[in-house]
């Protein structure tokens, strides 16, 4: 045996002692004594074990914005965050919408070790809404490409967003769309509403978020396919999303950390830290999104990491690029929000954050039970830990944390992927 | 007081204290000799990225008269289109030795992040910044409502120093309260409406806006203010004591521009004011604009010429408020 992991608690809320051994949880339950061997024993007493976290929505940058992360740098900081998997989004130059990029970025992931990257196809050439790229190439290449997006841009064409989800029918594939009607959000800087109001900056409606979700989740039930939607941040697009369910559409939808904790209150600042796409919404919307998280309508967590050279947020909020980083910082949050409230148990977390985001992205071996047999891809989070955000602390090459200076509740000590401590006592090895 | 960043940040005392100070300091402006020792040795750096030569030379006497040395900094094009970032315009400052910085720019909020940056120590005034606020200008607004409709007698005779100084004791103290001031127009984009509404209604103002509901945010029923689309209508029901038109810009009715009236011909029969909306004011009405202005568009040469009019009167008004603001915040800083 590899590893013995003592003491640590399962989702189910069992203690047990994990052991690994080629790649996969060799026992599960209490370690016969004698039996370990060598193997090398991680003290796990107080600290929950969940499966590898999924993460549906990254930006990785690579190739084109290494200034900003690399596919190492961000692979290392998922794993800090306890992610043993990430869906590279497509917005990289050149754009991820041909097998030979994707399969680029697929080799630099695995080269680096860190986590599984699942690169994201663009479902249009170029982001540019016009043409179909070549979805089946990608879906046949090494990366097996299962989800496509042109997420930073809208699938805003409905031909082009009917053809996308009829034809990733074919390769059991799904489209994760960023829902943003272009025409209500130009030059939109924040949430409109009373703060947008009272701060000078143009307002980006929740309808230009809701028109777009309600017009995807018709056309999924009209041609009868799979449909993920990003980042949902708005009270209204909950009631769409709820609505769509209980009427039998293939809908699944994601929530990112940032939107279950911060207001458009923050834009105040001015800071261009806060700045995001879609926007930090009002109070209600985040109550609405945490409610969803907490019943399952909102399906996953998504982190959209989206880090970003220091110079695009050193400057006026209307100049600012939109994004900031989450992978080390959404486990904590989701820990914080929903688990010390009561709000979700950690096997509810097990769901959003490692099973139901792999089984949309159709990564096998991924977000699969802690059981004998299974890929050993773990995560032990330490709940009692606390600790203070210091950006040039993380791993991720970029600073623009929402969360600087912030405490958190709960840290990632250990993570394992296939098999091997991607991190140990809290350290990326 | 360190900073002016927003009539939001001031309490009715501050404000009172501004329009005070601002009395006296154009008492001052009626002697043979204007200039006071007041600010003899600090710099002052108008730092304008946004084109305003109106504000920037009411800000550039005011600090003169003061007896500041004054830079005037307008970095090439704005930083929003490329260009020198904000970060090192004001770091470029720095070995100027600003005492106080006065900002314009295109962007919402840029003088707020100088003034919370580690950029500079120097104090902050914000003379406008995109579609958020422009202090000075309600303050100057306050000031001349004030002095038109809290004055009294006192406040009719324009003659001599010693009236002036009469004037300002007899408006000393007093705020708005009682008031009715309406704000027509865009106010969407304007910082002028914004900054009115917050420092009206802190002197106890009642404030009124009219405008087509696409030239007003949403939420703004929110805002501490009353709202009316029928410029008619709020005329009959809530009649102003003071009347402010609002600058329309020609291009917001593109379809470029958002598309958000139809065309000027249809603004000016709804929102501008004209001889029967002049007519229907009350006896003591005043009439102003922010400036500049478009003729034929918001306003009439006559209701812009008549004897309501105050709008020249608001622009000697703003050096007397921009002595006080800069006597206010460089000197607080020192103490
Ligand atoms: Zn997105």
């Amino acid at each position: 045996m590899d590893y013995l992991i003592k003491g640590a608690t399962l989702p189910s809320g069992e203690r047990a002692d994990i052991g690994v051994a080629g790649g996969v949880f060799a026992t599960v339950g209490r370690a016969a004594a004698g039996s370990t061997g060598n193997a090398q024993v991680v003290d796990a007493d107080g600290l929950i074990a969940l499966p590898g976290l999924v993460d549906p929505h990254t930006h990785l940058r690579e190739p084109g914005r290494e200034d900003s992360e690399t596919v190492r740098s961000g692979s290392r900081a998922a794993a800090a965050g306890g992610y043993t998997c990430v869906h590279a989004m497509a917005n990289t130059y050149p754009v991820a919408d041909t097998a030979g990029v994707v399969e680029q970025v697929w080799r630099l992931g695995r080269d680096a070790g860190y986590v599984e990257v699942r690169p994201v196809g663009a479902v249009s050439v170029g982001l540019e809404g016009r043409h179909l790229a070549e979805l089946a190439a990608m879906a046949r290449s090494a990366a097996q490409v299962r989800v496509f997006s042109d997420d930073g841009m809208c699938v805003w064409d409905p031909v082009l967003m009917r053809r996308a989800l009829e034809y990733v029918k074919g390769i059991d594939a799904v489209v994760a769309q960023h829902a943003q009607e272009p025409r209500l959000t130009e030059g939109a800087q924040m949430h409109e509403g009373l703060v947008s109001s009272q701060v000078g900056l143009t307002g980006w409606p929740a309808v230009a978020e809701e028109s777009i979700i309600a017009r995807d989740v018709l056309l999924a039930e009209h041609v009868g396919s799979r449909l993920h939607v990003c980042h949902v941040s708005t009270a209204g697009a909950v009631e769409i999303i709820r609505w769509a369910k209980a009427r039998g559409i293939a809908v699944t939808a994601e929530v990112t950390p940032h939107h279950l904790l911060l207001t458009d209150e923050q834009a105040r600042t001015y800071d261009p830290v806060y700045k995001v796409n879609p926007p930090l919404r009002a109070a209600e919307d985040v109550e609405a999104v945490r409610a969803a998280l907490a019943d399952g309508a909102i399906d996953v967590v998504g982190t959209d990491h989206a880090p970003h050279p220091r110079e695009a947020k050193d400057c006026e909020w209307q100049a600012a690029a939109f994004g900031m980083t989450g992978l080390e910082t959404a486990l904590p949050i989701v820990h914080q929000l929903m688990v010390e409230t009561g709000r979700m148990g950690w096997a509810d977390v097990a769901q959003a954050m490692s099973h139901r985001p792999a089984r949309i992205g159709r990564v096998g071996g991924q977000g699969r039970p802690i059981a004998v047999g299974e890929s050993a891809n773990l995560t032990l989070f330490d709940p009692s830990a606390r600790w203070r955000v210091v950006p040039e602390q993380l791993e991720t090459a970029s600073g623009n944390t929402p969360v600087a200076g912030r405490e958190l509740h709960g840290r990632t000590v250990a993570t394992f992927y296939a098999g091997r401590p991607t991190v140990l006592d809290g350290k990326v090895v | 007081m360190k900073h002016l960043l927003s009539a939001a940040d001031l309490s009715r005392d501050e404000a009172v204290a501004i329009l005070d100070m601002a009395e006296q300091m154009a008492a001052t402006q009626a002697r043979e000799i204007k200039k006071l020792p007041t600010l003899r040795g600090l710099t002052v750096v108008n730092l304008f990225f946004e084109d305003s030569t109106r504000t920037r030379i009411s800000f550039e006497t005011a600090a003169k008269r003061l007896s500041a040395d004054v830079i005037n900094f307008s970095p090439k094009g704005s930083s929003v289109s490329k260009g020198e970032s904000l970060k090192d315009t004001v770091l470029t400052l720095g070995a100027m030795h600003a005492d106080g910085i006065v900002v314009r720019h295109s962007a919402s909020g840029a003088p707020y992040q100088i003034a919370h940056s580690t950029w500079t120590d120097a104090s902050v005034i914000n003379a406008g910044d995109g579609t958020h606020q422009h202090p000075t200008q309600s303050l100057l607004d306050a000031m001349t409502i004030r002095r038109h409709l809290k004055g009294g007698a006192a406040a009719e005779a324009p003659a001599g120093a010693d009236r002036l100084t009469e004037r300002a004791a007899a408006l000393a103290g007093q705020d708005l309260s009682g008031l009715d001031v309406m704000i027509v127009g865009d106010v969407l984009h304007s910082r002028v409406a914004r900054s009115g509404v917050d420092l009206f209604t802190t002197l106890g103002a009642r404030v009124t806006l009219v405008a087509p509901a696409t030239l007003l945010p949403v939420e703004v029923d929110k805002w501490p203010a009353d709202v009316f689309y029928d410029l008619d209508r709020a005329l009959a029901e809530q009649p102003p004591d003071a009347l402010m038109m609002l600058r329309v810009q020609r291009e917001r009715m593109s379809g470029q521009g958002g598309g958000f009236f139809p065309s000027p011909q249809e603004y000016s029969r709804e929102y501008g004011l004209d001889a029967r909306r002049l007519a229907a004011l009350a006896p003591h009405a005043i009439v102003m604009h922010p400036g500049p202005m478009n003729r034929g568009l918001e306003i009439t040469s006559e209701a812009a010429d008549g004897p309501r009019s105050v709008i020249v009167e608001q622009v000697a008004n703003g050096v007397a408020v921009r002595m006080a603001v800069l006597y206010l915040t460089l000197t607080g800083a020192k103490e």
